[in-house]
C-alpha cells in the first residue's frame, strides 16, 4: 500500500495458500513453532523477500495477521488488521506479560485512545474501532538491517 | 442531570407540550403519520463525565455525554433514565454500567438466552481494554425517538458469570466506573450490529459472544437480530444515521453543549446540505488522509476517541509525553494540514492543531481542541475534530442522501 512497503518488498514471491506450520510468537524461532496455525484456523501466504519473509495468515474470523521473519528465522514483528483483535497472548509470546503490565498501568486520564507502548525495545501499538482493529508489535533491536518500521503493517 | 428530568417528562403523555421546545413539539415516539415531526434532537455535553466518575478518576477530556432512557420492553412505567452515557460514533450498540460496578443501571431488564443459557458478551476496545456482561433486552428512548426490544449490553453485572479468560486481551478491565469513566456507551456508528456475520456464521470467534451455562462460558454464534444493536437503526423513523453537532472550542472550556440529531435528510433539521461525503472503504472501513504527500489509508471519524490520533513522533515531529505515551507533548502548538478523500469521493483539505497534552490538561477543562497523540500509519479523527462541525454518520444498509451507506460526512 505504502511506497516504503513496496520498495522493501520488491521481488517478493507469493507462494499462495498452503498448509504449513506458520505462526511463531514475537521474538520466537519460526522453525520451532508447529502448533499455532491450527489454533489460528488460518489460510497462509508466505512472501519471501531479501530483507525478511512475511507469513500472512487470513484467520477465519476475518482478521489478517502478519509475521515478519528475519533471515535468521526470528520473528521480529507482528501486525494485524480486521474485525477482531487476535489472541495477543499467543502472538506476543514471551513479551505478552510485559505488554499486559504496561497496558494496565499506563498513566493517563480516563478516555479512549489508541495504545502506545515503548519499553525496553518492545513497541506495541494498537488502534482502530469496533469491527475494524489494527495493531502491530516489534522488537527495535531485532529489526533486520535497513528495514523501516513503516513496512510493519 | 436536567436532561434526565426532561426525559421523564417527555415520556409522560400528559406533559408532552412541555417537551422539546422549538419547532419540534411532538411527543410521538414512533410515527410521523399525523404529520407532526418526531422530536429528533438530543442534547449532548462535553462536561468531563458523570460527577461520580470525576470524583474517582478525574475529568474525562473530550468525551460527549448524554442520557438514555431504558424500559422493560412494553412497559411505560418500568423505566430508568441513565445520564453520563458516552456518545460513541465508533461503536455500535447501547452498553450500560450496572450499579453493582458503580454505574447507574438498577432496572432489571429481561436477559437473553441462547440454547437455554444466558448470553454474555465481551467487547474489546482499540486500546486492548475490555468490558464484559450479559445481553438483555430494553425499549430505548432518546429525545422523541424509541426503539423497541433492543438487545443491549449490561456491563459490570457482578451477579453474572465472571470474565472468561479469552475475553481479556491483556489490557485494562473497563468494567467499573473508575476505569470506564462513564455510566455507559451509546454506540451510534456506521453499523447496525456490533459484530455482524463473523459472529453469526462459521465458528464462533473467541472474545465476543459467549453462552454461559453453570459449567462456564463458551464462545457461541448469535444471530444478527440477537446481537447488540445500534438503537438508531431500530427507531421507527429517523433511523439512517446521526448528526453530532458541537460548537468550536477556541480555548479549553470546562463544558460545552451540543446536539445529537437523529436521521439524515428525514426532517427539516437534518439535511445533508453541502457536506462532503466519505464512504467507508469496504476493506479498511475508512478513507485516505494525505499528509506531506504520503497517502495513509484506514482513516476514520470517531466521537468516542478523545483526541486526534495520527501517525507517530518520527513522522509528525511531535514528541509523545514522557508520562503519557498515548499523547503528544510538543513545545508549542503546531498546525497540521492534511487532505481527506474517500474512494471515488472529493478531496477535502483540513487543518488541525496539536498542543501539549500535559499543559492543556492541568486544569478543570473538559473540552480541549488541540489534544492529539500517535496512531501508527493512520488517522483517527476523534472528538476535537467535531468541534465547530456538523458530523454525519450514516448506517450501513440504510438509504440516506449523498450516496452509498455507510459513510461519514462533514
Amino acid at each position: 500500500m505504502r511506497p516504503t512497503l513496496s520498495q522493501i518488498l520488491i521481488g517478493l514471491l507469493t507462494v499462495g495458500a498452503i498448509s504449513l506450520p506458520a505462526m511463531a510468537a514475537l521474538g520466537g524461532d519460526v522453525s520451532s513453532v508447529q502448533e499455532d496455525q491450527a489454533h489460528m484456523k488460518a489460510a497462509l501466504q508466505i512472501r519471501t523477500g531479501q530483507a525478511y519473509t512475511v507469513h500472512e495468515l487470513h484467520q477465519e474470523s476475518g482478521t489478517v495477521v502478519k509475521e515478519f521473519i528475519s533471515p535468521a528465522g526470528k520473528v521480529f514483528a507482528v501486525s494485524w488488521s480486521g474485525p477482531f483483535i487476535p489472541d495477543l497472548r499467543q502472538l506476543l509470546g514471551e513479551y505478552f506479560d510485559k505488554f499486559s503490565q504496561a497496558a494496565q498501568t499506563r498513566a493517563q486520564r480516563p478516555g479512549r485512545t489508541p495504545l502506545m507502548i515503548e519499553q525496553d525495545g518492545l513497541v506495541v501499538q494498537t488502534g482502530g474501532h469496533m469491527r475494524a482493529f489494527t495493531g502491530r508489535a516489534y522488537l527495535t533491536d531485532k529489526l533486520p538491517e535497513g528495514v523501516s518500521t513503516d513496512a510493519i503493517r | 442531570m436536567r436532561r434526565g428530568l426532561m426525559f421523564c417528562l417527555c415520556g409522560s403523555l400528559a406533559l408532552a407540550a412541555g417537551c422539546g421546545g422549538g419547532s419540534n413539539n411532538s411527543n410521538s415516539n414512533n410515527n410521523n403519520n399525523n404529520g407532526t415531526p418526531t422530536q429528533n434532537t438530543q442534547p449532548i455535553a462535553v462536561n468531563g463525565g458523570p460527577p461520580a466518575a470525576i470524583k474517582l478518576s478525574g475529568i474525562y477530556p473530550n468525551g460527549a455525554f448524554t442520557s438514555v432512557t431504558v424500559c422493560v420492553p412494553g412497559s411505560s412505567t418500568s423505566c430508568q433514565t441513565i445520564d453520563g452515557v458516552l456518545v460513541d460514533t465508533g461503536s455500535f450498540g447501547l452498553r450500560l454500567l450496572s450499579s453493582a460496578s458503580g454505574g447507574e443501571l438498577t432496572l432489571a431488564l429481561p436477559s437473553t438466552s441462547i440454547s437455554g443459557s444466558r448470553l454474555g458478551e465481551c467487547v474489546q476496545f482499540a486500546d486492548t481494554s475490555f468490558i464484559w456482561g450479559p445481553v438483555a433486552t430494553a425499549d430505548v428512548k432518546i429525545a422523541g425517538e424509541q426503539a423497541s426490544s433492543v438487545p443491549v449490553h449490561v456491563v459490570g453485572d457482578t451477579s453474572f458469570a465472571s470474565v472468561p479468560a479469552t475475553c481479556s486481551t491483556g489490557g485494562l478491565d473497563d468494567d467499573t466506573l473508575a476505569v470506564l469513566g462513564a455510566n455507559g456507551i451509546l454506540g451510534v456508528g456506521n453499523f447496525q450490529q456490533d459484530c455482524g456475520s463473523f459472529c453469526s456464521t462459521g465458528n464462533p470467534p473467541t472474545g465476543f459472544y459467549y453462552q454461559c451455562p453453570a459449567s462456564g462460558c463458551v464462545p457461541t454464534l448469535v444471530s444478527l437480530t440477537q446481537q447488540v444493536q445500534n438503537p438508531v437503526g431500530l427507531f421507527a423513523a429517523d433511523n439512517n444515521g446521526v448528526i453530532v453537532e458541537l460548537p468550536a472550542v477556541n480555548s479549553p472550556q470546562p463544558s460545552v453543549t451540543g446536539s445529537m440529531i437523529f436521521g439524515i435528510g428525514t426532517q427539516s433539521d437534518n439535511a445533508l446540505g453541502s457536506a462532503t461525503v466519505f464512504t467507508l472503504d469496504p476493506t479498511t472501513f475508512g478513507f485516505t488522509t494525505t499528509y506531506n504527500n504520503v497517502a495513509y489509508s484506514g482513516s476514520f471519524i470517531d466521537s468516542g476517541s478523545n483526541g486526534i490520533f495520527f501517525l507517530d513522533a518520527t513522522t509528525t515531529g511531535m514528541p509523545v509525553c514522557t508520562d503519557a505515551t498515548a499523547w503528544y507533548c510538543p513545545a508549542s502548538t503546531t498546525q497540521f494540514n492534511v487532505t481527506n478523500q474517500a474512494t471515488g469521493g472529493s478531496p477535502h483539505a483540513l487543518t488541525f492543531s496539536v498542543g501539549n497534552f500535559d499543559q492543556l490538561t492541568t486544569g478543570s477543562n473538559a473540552a480541549i481542541d488541540d489534544l492529539a497523540g500517535p496512531n501508527a500509519g493512520t488517522f483517527d479523527f476523534g472528538l476535537p475534530f467535531f468541534y465547530g462541525r456538523n458530523v454525519y454518520t450514516s448506517i450501513a444498509g440504510t438509504s440516506a442522501p449523498g450516496g452509498v451507506t455507510p459513510y461519514w460526512a462533514y
